[in-house]
């Protein structure tokens, strides 16, 4: 059988998946955890705790103060040690709570990290729960699309007025290269994830799910859908060719529908949800074992690190301990990005905390840190013939270069996915990406503006 | 570790792919061609391929060191590329003077005075070419007879191309051999006459992925159904003239051809309908670099045009 995949342009970068075949591993707690309110898209989670407070892991600490925005709980049992500003790993300052656990506290937890969660709820109790407790629960927990994009689950889960979803795609594409964290899952897990998939599909009233995963993966397809087919016969695991960047989410459902999202419109104008995997995991953990989201699992690799694999990692862990973790930072260290080398960001400082959105942590050598040569422009095509939206990224990149916004935005600008297919296939080096989000930048800015002025 | 953390913005990865690998892929993709030419014309096809390659070596070199003041670009392959180029489009008696004269032309008119790699709109190769076909008319539509003239330059024996015999009505199609033609066992320029070896550089570059099969298949196509159409022979149109050297070789430069499939489509279709309306109803008996000329100047306005099919202008299920 052909291999379903998205039809115009990708990219196949190297997959090096060095740790594909590692189990997840659990990595101890914290003595201190440094939580930001603003670990997703939206507004920050308002503060619930003063100085001096006493929490317990799993305790909310600060709510959703909006539609979109998500509850944030404690990952460590202990006290409020000081509530600030921080820095995000990517450099961002942003406030932050600190909790500090004390010897009995960090003892108690770890106790009961080791030994098998305790049910709150079993099959039948799940089976019993109506879509608005699922959404109830999936916003309680504080989950939100743990792929990257950490936009608010249960604002997904809330259509706007008149549109509705026919399929529920699962995100288990992984096409990142180097990150193996939903994979592992995937082998770990399966029957958490297919009954968090049934929940999902529940809570967003659609009788159809397909988990989309990557043919590069042939264990977790052949475990899904073994498991799938004795639970649920609405659930359709695909495999699909490997090429990037199918988990971008207008990708994924073209692939795995034949369906367009039009430009600037919602996925749900296709009749489509997406979740990713791992977020259908943690729907199950906040259902079935009343557990919100604090922690996740993370790929922490890089060619030269001693230790790659896939941890369990509580949110708010300094990164710097889960390189520990994973044999320490190698001598020639040039660069760590948080997330997969397409999309993910470069990080300044190792004591910033881990965060829901991190999926991955690669520690590349210096002789891979730096960009190579810029060089001119011979007008290849390549960045044209690698586009997933059908644009033209050398053009795009030369009009935002000279400030010419408008015929930018008249060449699809804000289309960009920021993929980055552009600039890796660019045989000259080219910034090709850096200038569209630039142009990006301008160009939303005036047509947010253009937006309050209606008459004009 | 103790040094900094080196910080940008993604894609922290990149394709091995670079600028002058393409060009030295192109390079390697010519080989056989150029052998097949060095066997069938002798000294004379060494002779010529040399002085073009230096000539446009040496014209990028001192342009880009004392005019322009910038680093030298001779690394990256493009000038080698365009020198062999230019030596695959002239016969293998022209005089060395002439052949430096054409690559003075290509590199510092076609290429450089536009600003250099990437800038200039017409194909160098083809500028030069042009540019002597117009200034030595004579000199430039003699051609070596192949397999004679091994040792013999200057003093070479020539006689007409097929498509020039062809069209003065000195032979007919029924006299010609197409396995000639395919071994490369006939008069014309350099580049042109092996068949078999242009088609293992173009198979060649399609492996490599330097080129996509949109304009050389487009343009071949054209010429063999548009010459098919009025009766002429579309396998000799084809064989002959430059066709696949300048289909695959020549019209495929990146710099002055279409960015998008679409447009690498059309363009070569128009390739395809202009080079045998030169022939058949033009002065020239051949009309390819006049008409790869022509829509190099037409590649600004397809790329304004033609644009790649967007993502979600097809919102209805497959």
């Amino acid at each position: 059988m052909k291999l379903r995949t998205f039809t115009i342009g990708g990219i196949h970068p190297a997959e090096n998946k060095l740790t594909a075949s590692s189990p997840i591993i659990g990595m101890e707690l914290p003595r201190e955890a440094v939580i930001p309110f603003a670990q997703h898209i939206g507004a920050p989670a308002a503060c619930l705790l003063k100085k001096g407070d006493t929490v317990r892991r799993g305790d909310l600490i600060a709510s959703a103060s909006g539609f979109v925005s998500a509850n944030v709980h404690s990952p460590i049992s202990g006290t409020v040690a000081k509530i600030d500003k921080g820095t995000t790993a990517a450099g961002y300052r942003t406030d932050t709570i600190t909790i500090v656990a004390s010897d009995a506290d960090h003892e108690a937890d770890s106790a009961s990290v080791s030994i098998p969660a305790q049910i709150l709820r079993n099959e039948a109790q799940l089976e019993a729960l109506t879509p608005e407790e699922i959404v109830a629960i999936v916003h309680e927990a504080g989950i939100v699309g743990l792929g990257g994009a950490t936009f608010p689950t249960k604002v997904k889960l809330s259509p706007p007025p008149g549109m509705t979803a026919d399929i529920l795609i699962i995100n288990a594409v992984e096409c990142e290269p180097f990150l193996t964290n939903d994979h592992a899952l995937m082998l770990e897990a399966p029957t958490e994830i297919i009954s968090g998939v049934r929940m999902l599909m529940k809570a967003a009233k659609v009788d159809k799910a397909v988990i989309a995963i990557e043919a590069n993966k042939p264990d977790a397809i052949a475990l899904l859908t073994d498991v799938a087919a004795k639970i649920d016969g609405r659930i359709e695991v695909m495999p699909l060719k490997v090429k990037y960047p199918q988990g971008g989410e207008k990708q994924l459902i073209e692939a795995v529908t034949g369906r367009e999202v039009p430009s600037g419109a919602l996925p749900i104008a296709a009749g489509a949800i997406v979740q990713n995997v791992a977020t259908a995991y943690a729907v199950w953990r906040a259902a079935a074992l009343g557990e919100p989201l604090i922690d996740r699992v993370i790929t922490v690799t890089g060619p030269e690190l001693r230790k790659p694999g896939n941890y369990r990692v509580a949110l708010g862990t300094p990164l710097r301990m889960l390189i520990e973790m994973a044999g320490g930072i190698p001598e020639n260290t040039g660069k760590v990005i948080l997330g997969g080398p397409m999309m993910g960001k470069a990080i300044v400082k190792l004591d910033a905390p881990t965060m829901k959105g991190v999926s991955g942590l690669l520690i590349l050598p210096m002789e891979q840190a730096r960009r190579p040569k810029t060089e001119p422009c011979i007008r290849c095509g390549e960045c044209v013939t690698a586009c997933p939206m059908g644009l033209e990224p050398y053009l795009i990149a030369t009009l935002s270069r000279f400030s010419r916004w408008e015929d930018a935005e008249a060449e699809k600008i804000m289309n960009c996915i920021e993929c980055g297919s552009c600039s890796f296939a660019c045989p000259s080096s080219r910034p090709i990406l850096d200038f569209i989000r630039l142009g990006k930048s301008t160009v939303g800015a005036a047509i947010r503006a253009r937006a309050q002025q209606p008459n004009k | 570790m103790n040094q900094l953390l080196v910080v940008s913005a993604s894609p922290h990865i990149h394709t091995s792919r670079t600028t002058s690998k393409c060009m030295w892929n192109v390079v390697i993709a010519l080989i056989p061609a150029l052998l097949c030419a060095f066997y069938y014309f002798g000294i004379g096809a060494v002779i010529v391929t040399a002085a073009s390659v230096t000539g446009c070596v040496v014209t990028e070199f001192l342009i880009t060191r004392y005019m322009l003041g910038r680093e030298s670009s001779i690394a990256n392959g493009s000038a080698i590329l365009t020198g062999l180029l230019l030596a695959c489009n002239l016969p293998s008696n022209l005089p060395v003077w002439i052949v430096l004269i054409g690559a003075v032309v290509a590199i510092g008119i076609g290429k450089m005075s536009f600003g250099g790699l990437g800038c200039n709109i017409f194909n160098p190769a083809l500028v030069g070419r042009v540019f002597l076909l117009i200034s030595f008319p004579a000199q430039m539509t003699t051609w070596p007879l192949p397999s004679v003239n091994t040792w013999n330059y200057a003093d070479a024996t020539t006689g007409a191309t097929i498509l020039g015999s062809l069209k003065l009505g000195e032979i007919n199609v029924s006299d010609i051999d197409i396995l000639d033609k395919l071994t490369g066992m006939a008069g014309g320029s350099l580049g042109e006459v092996g068949s078999i070896a242009l088609i293992i550089g173009f198979v060649y570059l399609l492996v490599t992925k330097v080129i996509s099969w949109h304009i050389p298949v487009s343009i071949i196509a054209t010429v063999g159904l548009f010459s098919w159409s009025i009766g002429a022979s579309p396998v000799i149109e084809i064989l002959s003239g430059g066709l696949l050297l300048g289909a695959i070789f020549m019209a495929t430069d990146y710099v002055t051809s279409p960015m998008c499939h679409r447009g690498m489509i059309l363009y070569g279709v128009m390739i395809g309908i202009i080079t045998v309306v030169i022939r058949q109803w033009g002065a020239y008996p051949e009309g390819m670099s006049f008409a790869i000329l022509i829509m190099n100047g037409f590649t600004p306005l397809i790329n304004k045009y033609i644009k790649p099919r967007r993502f979600g202008e097809r919102s209805v299920a497959k």
